[in-house]
């Protein structure tokens, strides 16, 4: 008796049936009058529904994404391709080349940079105690200036490239000086660390790093 | 062994929400009165191991414990013992056992409070909340214990809670919010019980009125604390973001406020039935989707907890499951409700529906903006944000015209409604609200802006309206009707307040050396001087601001610049003058130069009425409370 | 019972004129209101709208926070690893701003493409965590 008295009611009939309306459905009804002439009474009760389905379903996406995205930086990926003139002789170059085949830390600096002056003692005694290579990329520094800082408070690196545009150090992600990379055999970026190696960090991250390399 | 102790109190929980939610529907279909009465005690045990747990947990933090990982990454020695409390729900698996603890706390209510309602009803009522408190044990239990050990070593001292967290309004006002969110599920469980029944009448809403109102008021404290708590700490003198954090807790308030309307109509005039079941269900999911929200990180937000995809996709399961149920219950039972009675386009139902389309329409907004982001993201069509203006945009001119209709229902018939006798009615409240605000610009400004008018122009209008209906009434009046009255007039006072402070609102950003003076509107903020600061466990400065208006002493601001010790977080306390029509508020922002400080000075308007507005809802709330729980839970 | 009808006609005819006016209302305050969000990279690339406000996300570059010595004027780059941008600011900096940190600042780029920031908001987690505790916490462990 219930089934045939809301059929009637949700038909156009009973908009003219003298039958008390239902008026708790009529809010409801703004699909139905929509469907008025196809009798599909039962549609609108299956709106929430299908709104929810289609909501769960954006939300069961955005899980999967990182709304905090920020480009990640270059840890796991190889070595941007580059090639540098070396700061002691405008002959010789430091490029991809220099860095395979063995692990090896890239430390970018400058002579205007006062941080990277706290951290010289420390890659003085890193390139002392430590068979890894330390090379260096000088970033937007005056040639002259930073070989006579070298010569005159000691050289920790291997090899220095000379980055005076400031352009390869772009591709390598770097942001402030000083910044230092751990490179593997294959040519990978495996750790960077950005400001101050410090005795602590180069003992409690990256030696164990270098170890598993 | 305590930590252990609370998991395991947590375990036998599951246990028993399990039952309470398999047993109870098992001995309906069977017939078996035994299984259908276990319900109660099972609900009343669930409750008491979820407490016990809840204890356990406190007990951790209080004695500090740190080699439980919750309370190590969430509290210190030095936090005062209050913030210790408060630090329980401080992050996310302590409010995940908060939000349990809470459910346990409804259905326990619930359970004790069922003298009227048939034995079955019951029943199934539990059932339903002992799923829901099933799911989130589960969630609790296998995702995100706060009860786990650090392995390795105790580390000797914590991380300290967030210092954004360490204020008064924080202790206090997730777990209101979690009232109010979670006492929806009663209202849910009633619905979906009478889904199950078939029988959705007068008596029906008669029971489930009390549990919405009471959760309604709750949100509603949780709501205005937290807008509190975010002008003192988060907000530099903001009262509401539309953050998505925020919003979640507005969606459901925006619903449940419909509810209780719709949930009026079903029960005087036997209507709406079916739209207040679906709206039952709606509240309800959407604290769910709120609690999904703010708890899977999908959301940038100024809250956002830490991003944990397990969480994430089994929250969104468990949602899925209970709210699709739900409204596929709905869909296949809801046709079937009888219809109600007949109501004239003049009628107090009219303008309860017409209020109902309006909060609905607001909420969808809202939804809308809160989740664009995300599905524009989730269409790969880029990363955006949708930011206050589109909310204000929406929201406001929706906000218009329904405060006009509740100025017109309360002085509506039931059914029917003669327009002429309607009209006289309204005629000397509209000219009396329309002058009132007119002379009360004029006395203070001479421009006029246009929505400041309508802003006060309504809000006298609802107050008179309210009034005027209270005097119709004649005394003595019910408690329900003191309670709408009060509850209306509280929307008014947070209308004057959110329309003055936005627009007469004054914020200076300078640069102030000691002995420096700013005016800001006729104030003037002279910058003494600094002083050095030791707290239980901060250090900082004190900025001394004296204030004076027309040369005659106001009060002297001290604006606080504190450095957490252990996390070396700074965090700003602002200094506030409040006052009935007016606060001062006094900021320091960073040290520069010369002696120098960044200083934002505030001059808001009648900020405190949005609050009081909010209280004087609860308070409406009580009494309407207390008038129909006497009627339908104690005699 | 014609009246019946037609009253019905006008409620839902009101109700869903009041729908209408609101998704309108709704759509457009969408597409007037929504903020891009670009990253330096974006902006580098030239992918920014000119003189149109959107949302700038990244950190905060090392040593490039200079205050003005007689105004509130700050300005900043914010890099997102790759490329970064001139941010200028007039106002107070939020409590957790600073460098290396990730922020958001909201404005539109000049002619110099410098980005002129209204507002600064720094991100916090609940687990943000400075990388002094983190030693602490870990030498607490070791």
């Amino acid at each position: 008796m219930d089934v045939i008295n809301d059929r009637r009611e949700a038909g156009p009939s009973a908009l003219t049936s003298g039958k008390p309306v239902d008026n708790g459905k009529l809010f409801c009804s703004l699909l139905r009058t929509c469907n008025m002439y196809t009798n599909k009474s039962r549609l609108q009760f299956l709106a929430p529904l299908v709104i929810f389905i289609v909501l769960a379903v954006f939300l069961w996406r955005g899980l999967s994404l990182d709304p905090r995205q920020l480009p990640s930086p270059l840890i796991n990926k190889p070595v941007p391709t580059f090639k540098l003139i070396t700061l002691e002789d405008a002959q010789q170059n430091f490029s991809n080349k220099n860095l395979l085949g063995h692990v090896s830390l890239v430390n970018v600096w400058a002579t205007w940079c006062i941080t990277c002056q706290v951290e010289h003692p420390i890659l003085m005694d890193i390139a002392h105690a430590s068979p890894i290579p330390i090379y260096a990329i000088d970033y937007k520094d005056d040639r002259a200036t930073a070989l006579k800082w070298l010569q005159s408070h000691g050289n920790p690196y291997k090899m220095v490239g000379f980055d005076g545009d400031g352009k390869v150090s772009i591709n390598w992600g770097v942001y402030g000086t000083p910044e230092t990379f751990v490179v593997d055999k294959k040519g990978i970026i495996r750790y960077k660390l950005i400001g101050v190696l410090t005795p602590e960090v180069w003992q409690h991250e990256i030696l164990p790093l270098i170890d598993k390399l | 062994m305590i930590p252990e102790l609370g998991y395991f109190a947590l375990i036998l929980a599951l246990g028993m929400a399990l039952i309470q939610a398999i047993f109870p529907l098992l001995g309906i279909w069977r017939d078996k009165m035994s299984w259908i009465v276990l319900a109660k005690p099972v609900a009343l045990g669930q409750f008491l191991f979820l407490v016990l747990s809840f204890f356990c947990l406190i007990y951790a933090f209080v004695t500090d414990d740190f080699s439980v990982a919750y309370v190590a990454q969430n509290s210190n020695t030095q936090l005062p013992l209050l913030y210790k409390v408060a630090a329980v729900w401080g992050a996310h698996e302590g409010s995940v056992l908060l939000w349990v603890t809470i459910l346990g706390f409804w259905t326990a209510l619930v359970a004790v409070f069922s003298k009227k309602i048939p034995l079955q009803m019951h029943a199934r009522v539990l059932a339903v909340l002992g799923f829901i408190s099933s799911g989130f044990l589960l969630f609790l239990i296998t995702t995100s214990s706060p009860f786990r050990r650090l392995l390795l070593n105790t580390p000797a001292q914590g991380i300290d809670l967030n210092p954004l967290l360490q204020d008064p309004g924080l202790a206090s006002h997730p777990p209101m919010l979690y009232m109010g969110y979670v006492g929806f599920s009663v209202a849910f469980a009633f619905a979906i019980a009478a889904l199950l029944t078939n029988k959705v009448d007068a008596a029906w809403a008669r029971w489930m009125r009390p549990w919405t109102i009471a959760a309604w008021c709750f949100l509603t404290l949780g709501i205005t604390l937290g807008s509190w708590w975010a002008y003192r700490v988060l907000g530099w003198g903001g009262w509401w973001f539309w953050d998505p954090v925020e919003n979640a807790s507005f969606l459901p308030w925006l619903a449940g406020t419909a509810l209780i309307h719709s949930l009026l109509v079903t029960e005087k005039r036997g209507s709406f039935k079916s739209w207040t079941l679906l709206l039952a269900i709606c509240v309800f999911s959407l604290s769910l989707v709120g609690t999904f929200l703010v708890r899977s990180g999908v959301l940038v937000s100024v809250h956002a907890f830490a991003n944990d995809p397990a969480r994430g996709k089994f929250l969104l399961l468990f949602l899925a499951v209970v709210i699709g149920c739900g409204l596929l219950l709905y869909a296949l039972r809801a046709p079937f409700i009888k219809g109600g009675s007949y109501f004239s386009l003049l009628s107090r139902e009219t303008f309860l529906l017409a209020n109902n389309v309006l909060l609905i329409v607001a909420m969808t907004t809202i939804l809308l903006g809160t989740l664009y982001p995300l599905i524009i993201d989730a269409l790969g069509l880029g990363n955006i944000s949708v930011g206050p203006p589109y909310f204000n945009a929406v929201f406001v001119p929706l906000m218009i015209p329904l405060l006009f209709l509740m100025g017109v229902g309360p002085l509506c018939y039931w059914r029917e409604m003669n327009l002429k006798v309607l009209l006289m009615r309204l005629l000397y409240p509209a000219i009396i609200a329309v002058f009132l605000s007119l002379l009360l610009l004029l006395m203070t400004t001479d421009k006029i802006p246009v929505m400041v008018f309508i802003g006060l122009a309504l809000a006298c209008w609802v107050i008179l309206v309210t009034v005027k209906s209270m005097l119709l009434k004649g005394w003595p009046l019910s408690f329900n009707h003191i309670g709408m009255a009060l509850a209306h007039i509280g929307i008014a006072v947070c209308v004057i307040g959110i329309t003055m402070t936005s627009y007469y609102k004054l914020e200076r950003d300078v640069r102030m050396q000691p002995g420096d003076i700013t005016t800001v509107g006729a104030y003037d903020f002279k910058f003494m001087g600094l002083t050095n600061l030791q707290g239980p466990n901060y250090t900082g400065l004190i900025a001394d601001f004296q204030v004076t208006h027309k040369d005659q002493f106001v009060t002297l601001l001290h604006a606080q610049k504190r450095l957490y010790t252990a996390q070396q977080i700074p965090d700003t306390r602002a200094a506030i003058d409040a006052g009935i029509f007016r606060d001062l508020y006094v900021a320091l922002g960073d040290p520069l130069n010369n002696n120098a400080w960044a200083v934002r000075i505030y001059y808001k308007p009648f900020v405190r009425w949005i609050w009081w507005g909010g209280l004087l809802m609860v308070l409406g709330g009580i009494c309407a409370l207390k008038n129909s729980i006497s009627k339908r839970y104690i005699n | 019972m014609n009246h019946i009808h037609k009253q019905r006609a006008i409620l839902i005819a009101l109700i869903i004129s009041c729908v209408a006016i609101a998704a309108g209302l709704a759509l457009y305050a969408l597409q007037q209101n929504i903020n891009l969000f670009y990253s330096p990279s974006q902006i580098a690339a030239g992918q920014a709208p000119p003189a149109h406000e959107f949302r700038l996300g990244g950190l905060v570059q090392m040593h490039s926070v200079h205050h003005d010595n007689n105004s509130l004027r700050v300005t900043f780059g914010v890099t997102d690893n790759k490329n970064s941008v001139l941010v200028q600011y007039n106002g107070v900096l939020p409590d957790l701003f600073r460098e290396g940190q990730s922020v958001v600042a909201d404005g539109r780029l000049d002619s110099h493409n410098v980005f002129i920031a209204d507002q600064v908001l720094a991100k916090h987690d609940e687990r943000y965590m400075p990388a002094a505790v983190k030693t602490f916490l870990k030498q607490a462990k070791s």
